[in-house]
Parts: C-alpha cells; sequence; structure tokens
C-alpha cells in the first residue's frame, strides 16, 4: 500500500550512488513478509524513477522475491513458508526462527559506462 | 535471462528478469547477491558497457535512523512512548478516550494523532484530559500516506511539551497494512482489534499481528451478537504472534479498561 513511498526511498538510494551517471538498472531484494506487491512496485518506480532524478530516467526495476525460511529451535529443520504463519513444517513448533523474507533493500544499480 | 540464486535453506531457483532487458549484452559473472559482499563493491562487467555497483541499502534505514532520533528525545525527556494501531474503527480513539480519562489524574499523557486528513479524531479527545494533543495529518504530498513514520512523528512532537510528559500514545493512521512497517521510535506497540473484524484477520495481516505487544480484543459487549468464534480467532493470534498479550475490552461498557489502563500505565514506568 505504501509502493509509491518504497519507490522514492529506492530512487534516492539509486541516485545517491550513482553520482551522476546514467543507471541502466537497479535491482531491489523484497522479502515475502513484506506486504509489497511487485506490480505495484513497477508501476509506481514508472512514476519515480523519471520525476526523481536524470540519472534515473531509464532505469529499469528489478524486483527479486526472497521467500520466507525458518529454522525450528525445537527439531532443527528449515522450513520455506508458504502461508505467513510462523510455524516449522516438520514438527509444528511455532519457536523459530526467521532467516529470510522480511528483506526490503537496494541490492545493486548498474552504471551506463560513459 | 534469469539470476540464479540459492537461499539458505538450500533452495535455489532462478529470477526471471522482469522488466525490458536489452538483449544484446550479457552479464558474464556470477551474482550470487549473498549478504557478503562489501558495501560500495565495483564489480565490474565492463565488456558491456555496463558497471555493477553494490549498494545493500535497507530501504527503511533512513526511516530507522530517524526513529531512533525520537527514540533518544524520549529518553532524554522521560518519556515513554506507545504506538497505537488498528484498522478503521477498530474503537482505538474511543478506547483512547476512555484511557485519558481513567489515567490522566495520575500520568500527564500526550497524543500523537495521525490521520490522512481531518482533526475529527482529535476533536473526539477534546476535555479527556490528554495534556497535551498534536495532529499529524499524513496527506501532504502524493494522495496521502496510509502510515505514520518516523520522520511524520518527529514533526508532531516537535509541538509537543515532552518535558511536560510521562507517556506518549501515537495513535497511527487506521490501517492494518503499513503502520507496522515502519518503526517510529516508540517503546511498545499495541493493537486494538474489534471483533466485528472476523477471526482470520491474524493470518490475513500477520506483520501487524506479529509487531505488537499487546493487542486489546475490543467491542466484546457485541459477542453475544456475532457469529465471532473468538476461540479460533485466538487461535490464529497466538499461531503469528505467540508472546502478545491479550486484554479483552470494550471501550463502550468499560469492560478490561482496567487492565488496558494498567498495561499502559506499567508503560510509563518501566526502564
Amino acid at each position: 500500500m505504501h509502493e509509491l513511498s518504497i519507490c522514492s526511498a529506492i530512487a534516492n538510494a539509486a541516485a545517491k550512488h550513482a553520482e551522476g551517471r546514467s543507471v541502466s538498472q537497479v535491482t531491489v531484494q523484497i522479502g515475502h513478509l513484506r506486504q509489497v506487491v511487485p506490480d505495484a512496485l513497477q508501476f509506481s518506480w514508472e512514476v519515480v524513477a523519471t520525476t526523481t532524478a536524470e540519472e534515473l530516467t531509464k532505469a529499469h526495476l528489478i524486483v527479486e522475491e526472497v521467500p520466507a525460511v525458518v529454522e525450528c529451535s525445537d527439531c532443527g529443520v528449515r522450513t520455506t513458508l508458504d502461508m505467513p504463519i510462523l510455524a516449522c513444517g516438520s514438527c509444528g513448533s511455532f519457536d523459530v526462527k526467521l532467516l529470510s523474507g522480511e528483506e526490503l533493500r537496494v541490492v545493486s544499480i548498474d552504471l551506463v559506462d560513459a | 535471462m534469469g539470476r540464479f540464486h540459492v537461499h539458505a535453506d538450500g533452495t535455489a531457483h532462478d529470477h526471471a528478469h522482469l522488466a525490458g532487458h536489452a538483449a544484446d549484452h550479457q552479464h558474464g559473472h556470477d551474482d550470487d547477491h549473498s549478504d557478503g559482499h562489501d558495501v560500495g563493491d565495483h564489480s565490474g562487467y565492463t565488456e558491456t558497457g555496463h558497471t555493477r555497483v553494490t549498494i545493500l541499502e535497507n530501504l527503511l534505514s533512513e526511516n530507522d535512523r530517524v526513529a531512533d532520533d525520537n527514540g533518544k528525545r524520549f529518553a532524554a525527556t522521560g518519556v515513554r512512548a506507545v504506538n497505537l494501531m488498528s484498522s478503521p474503527g477498530a474503537g482505538k480513539t474511543t478506547l483512547l478516550r476512555k484511557t485519558l480519562e481513567q489515567l490522566s489524574s495520575s500520568l500527564r499523557i500526550g497524543v500523537l494523532e495521525g490521520d490522512i486528513a481531518t482533526t475529527l479524531d482529535a476533536d473526539q479527545l477534546e476535555g479527556s484530559g490528554a495534556a497535551a494533543i498534536s495532529v499529524v495529518n499524513t496527506s501532504a504530498g502524493f494522495g496521502g500516506e496510509c502510515h505514520l513514520d518516523a520522520v511524520m512523528v518527529r514533526s508532531g512532537i516537535d509541538r509537543l511539551p515532552l518535558m511536560e510528559l510521562d507517556l506518549l500514545v501515537i495513535e497511527n493512521v487506521g490501517n492494518l497494512v503499513c503502520p507496522a512497517e515502519f518503526r517510529v521510535g516508540e517503546h511498545a506497540r499495541a493493537m486494538v482489534y474489534s471483533v466485528t473484524e472476523g477471526e482470520e484477520k491474524p493470518l490475513k495481516y500477520p506483520v501487524m499481528f506479529r509487531a505488537v505487544d499487546v493487542v486489546a480484543v475490543n467491542k466484546v459487549d457485541l459477542l453475544p451478537h456475532l457469529d465471532f468464534d473468538l476461540k479460533a480467532f485466538l487461535a490464529n493470534l497466538t499461531s503469528v504472534n505467540p508472546s502478545a498479550r491479550i486484554i479483552m475490552t470494550s471501550a463502550r461498557t468499560g469492560e478490561g479498561v482496567d487492565e488496558w489502563c494498567d498495561w499502559l500505565a506499567a508503560q510509563s514506568s518501566s526502564v
């Protein structure tokens, strides 16, 4: 629901690191436990990227989705979640540690060489 | 071309490139996106005319930095802050009014009201005993934000006499999705859930239900008139947040308001 603000944060981070150079691609990782809709993010990006910085006018947004994975503290089994319920897929315990799924970050930008 | 990608649990898969990637260049390098990359690593692939700059920047880092600043201001002025969240209409403001009426003789409570527009909630708290009320309308900008973030809270507390407060209740924008994502510098997070919302909500909005320390299950006076399955709701809540404290309340009849106020008062005295 706040994809526009997330896109602004992506654009600001990318523009800061571009330091005036033209960006062809921005890669972000979004965990499955983040309530971000990739299509809405792409749509927002078209609006935000072209209006935030000159460097980003040709930049594509690549969204890498990261599955939510938990490790059970009782039996040690790792489970990739298909539901946002933090439980062990093997023994059913709720005493689990979250290994991934909350990512919300800019991984890299690709710069067009001058 | 996709990007092959191995996760911590050993699952591996290929992420297709979603957006128009020019077909005339190739990425001739491994890119496993592990956390081990140095920030600012210029692992170039000059043969393609592009240079990849690894950033690994958390998108919430700026928000979290301001949230930490807010937290320091609360600490310096001896204020404990509670972030109060719910869907629209769960009864946050009504419960807050009852709370202020009950606690204002013993605690100096400030309220930061987040609302997309209007001061209706703040108006409802007039005369309830709040020591100070600050309204933050989030409608500035593109269409109105759906949550309070740390920067909005910072501007709200600029207008509050923090030195004269013991407790600050931050009434977030009514929304079960976005507010849970943004730390604002609070010490505790509470949510008001009403039994008219359906027992499946913890499963549909796990980020919110997982983020809170306490859930006030409100409007319990309506239970006899509803098909609501309280047991199923509590099981769903426990499955997403096993450690949440649960307080049954009715802001209308006053049931459970004492227990809720005790929890809030305990926040203001805990160090």
